[in-house]
């Protein structure tokens, strides 16, 4: 990280309970918890440089709060200044899914997504999916199918299945090949990753 | 990626009221997809992004005058699933489904879809082409198969946006913003030529924010279809792609939209395979002989002559999917 990029600000973690009852947010997002527009927080600039802002947003159920310079891609937020190094740096261009986050319930690449636009957002990744030792459903299906070869696509992939499931719970398997298009897996273990996506859907019925 | 100053304003007036004299400075910031992925190319250098993504006035799909108004920052993933606009303009949904991947339309805005720079790997790449300034558009005696076949030159861009020849097809009006004056431009004369505007593709001023995209409902008796051809079966920029909209009365057409994606420097409108199908049975003969009319005229570069009859099939299966 170059100078500028470091935290200047208290590096120690805010942790906020953001559930009433100080759950953590797994799998909770639902559409009537997405804020609207008009209710979302407003990143706040640094009063000595305009190109620094106060950061706040809600990570897997913690509330974090965070200067950081604008430049600042959400990816490079959740594993440099979270050390959250579940999303990966694949292509850096919004191209292979490898960073995908979810975000006010849609899964997004957090490589193309600013953290100070993120701010106000409920952010899940892969550390926020399991119950302590107890996988997630998705988690345990990829495992079930082997939906992976080397694995660095695979938190992008389970991350868009969270999403993808959570709005259609029952897919047909079209259906699930085009949600799952956006991230791409270089093992092309695409076969296995569909198969996974379908149990998953099966498991979260259960 | 350059670091820049930021803001977030909430009223459109405050918006309009950052925007500079001059382009590339000050910039607008919606989805990012396009922008984001410039900036660290360093194709773009804005001293300040100016955030309206989430600008209330820019929001949401709402019933207008004969038809629909378009929040100039509603996701693409809310128009491809939207019920009104699957009813009322099902060419735009359709349009819309096909942009890029979930997450993609996850993100990006239909104001920014309409925006969006070309995909030219020589502008993509800094070459100091037309696009930057320069006086030269590399694409001529270098690498153009994915270049213009119709009203190419001096830059022979195709102009990447799905959504733009839905809208043109479907007769939109765009809206207009300085925050204190406001304009409505039709959509086709939104978008501008080489030869006007060998720099830009379209008409904004540096001062000039896209607030909203009148849709007028498809007439009575009308049916459309989008049809986008890739390199890859899933997603991609289109090689080519049509918008085509054909009202028929007795089964004889009245009136036909046929609009060209990936193949010319704008949403190309292909009058001459409209004014075939005016007056006739849509059939077999005359779905060929509109595809042939769309690429009267087409010049080919050295290595895309393959887009001429690619973009005749595609027009040619688009009218006979509606037959």
């Amino acid at each position: 990280m170059a100078d500028e990029d470091r935290d200047h600000s208290d590096l120690s973690v805010t942790r906020r309970a953001f559930l009433k009852g100080g759950a953590l947010a797994t799998g909770a997002l639902s559409s009537t918890l997405i804020p609207t527009p008009a209710d979302a927080q407003l990143p706040v600039a640094t009063e000595s440089d305009p190109r620094r802002s106060v950061v706040e947003m809600t990570v897997n159920g913690v509330a974090y709060r965070k200067e950081v310079p604008n430049r600042t891609t959400l990816l490079q937020f959740l594993r440099e200044h979270l050390t959250l190094t579940g999303a990966k740096m694949g292509c850096d261009r919004a191209q292979c899914g490898a960073c995908t986050v979810v975000v006010n319930g849609r899964n997004v690449y957090s490589c193309t997504t600013l953290a100070v636009e993120a701010t106000g957002a409920e952010v899940l990744t892969i550390e926020g999916l399991a119950k302590g030792d107890a996988l997630h459903p998705i988690q345990q299906a990829f495992i079930q199918h082997s939906g992976f070869q080397c694995g660095f696509c695979t938190s992008g992939q389970i991350m868009t299945t969270k999403a993808f499931l959570d709005r259609v719970p029952r897919p047909t398997e079209d259906e699930a090949r085009r949600a799952m298009s956006g991230n791409l897996c270089r093992c092309a273990a695409y076969k296995r990753i569909l198969e996974s996506v379908m149990t998953a859907s099966r498991l979260m019925q259960a | 990626m350059h670091n820049f100053a930021y803001i977030r304003p909430t009223t459109l007036r405050d918006a309009a009221a950052q925007l500079g004299k001059e382009h590339g400075k000050v910039m607008l910031l919606a989805g990012g997809t396009d922008l984001l992925g410039e900036m660290k190319d360093d194709l773009r250098v804005p001293e300040k992004l100016v955030a309206i993504r989430q600008l209330r006035e820019l929001q949401g799909i709402r019933p207008g005058r004969g038809g629909l108004r378009i929040g100039a920052a509603t996701l693409l993933s809310d128009i491809a699933e939207s019920a009104p606009v699957r009813e009322q303009a099902p060419l735009l949904a359709m349009a819309a489904e096909t942009v890029g991947t979930p997450q993609i339309r996850n993100m990006a805005t239909i104001g920014g879809n309409l925006c969006q720079r070309p995909r030219c790997w020589y502008y993509r790449n800094n070459y100091p082409c037309f696009k930057h300034g320069g006086s030269v558009c590399y694409s001529v005696t270098g690498e153009n198969e994915y270049h213009a076949i119709l009203e190419g030159g001096p830059s022979y861009i195709v102009h990447p946006s799905d959504t733009a020849p839905a809208l043109v097809a479907l007769g939109a009006t765009v809206r207009i913003s300085t925050g204190g004056r406001e304009r409505g431009v039709p959509i086709e004369k939104f978008f501008v030529g080489p030869r006007q505007d060998p720099a830009r593709e379209n008409i904004l001023q540096p001062n000039e924010i896209l607030t909203e995209i009148e849709v007028p409902s498809a007439p009575a008796g009308s049916k459309a279809v989008y049809v986008k051809e890739m390199v890859r079966e899933v997603w991609d920029f289109a090689l080519c792609s049509v918008a085509a909209m054909v009202t028929t009365s007795g089964g004889i057409v009245g009136d036909a939209r046929i609009v060209l994606g990936g193949v010319a420097p704008f949403p190309y409108r292909a009058l001459k395979a409209e004014a075939v199908l005016k007056g006739r049975r849509l059939d077999e003969a005359a779905a060929a002989a509109a595809g042939a009319a769309a690429v009267d005229g087409a010049r080919p570069l050295s290595k895309n002559a393959y887009k001429v009859p690619l973009t005749q099939a595609v027009v040619t299966r688009a009218l006979l999917s509606l037959a």
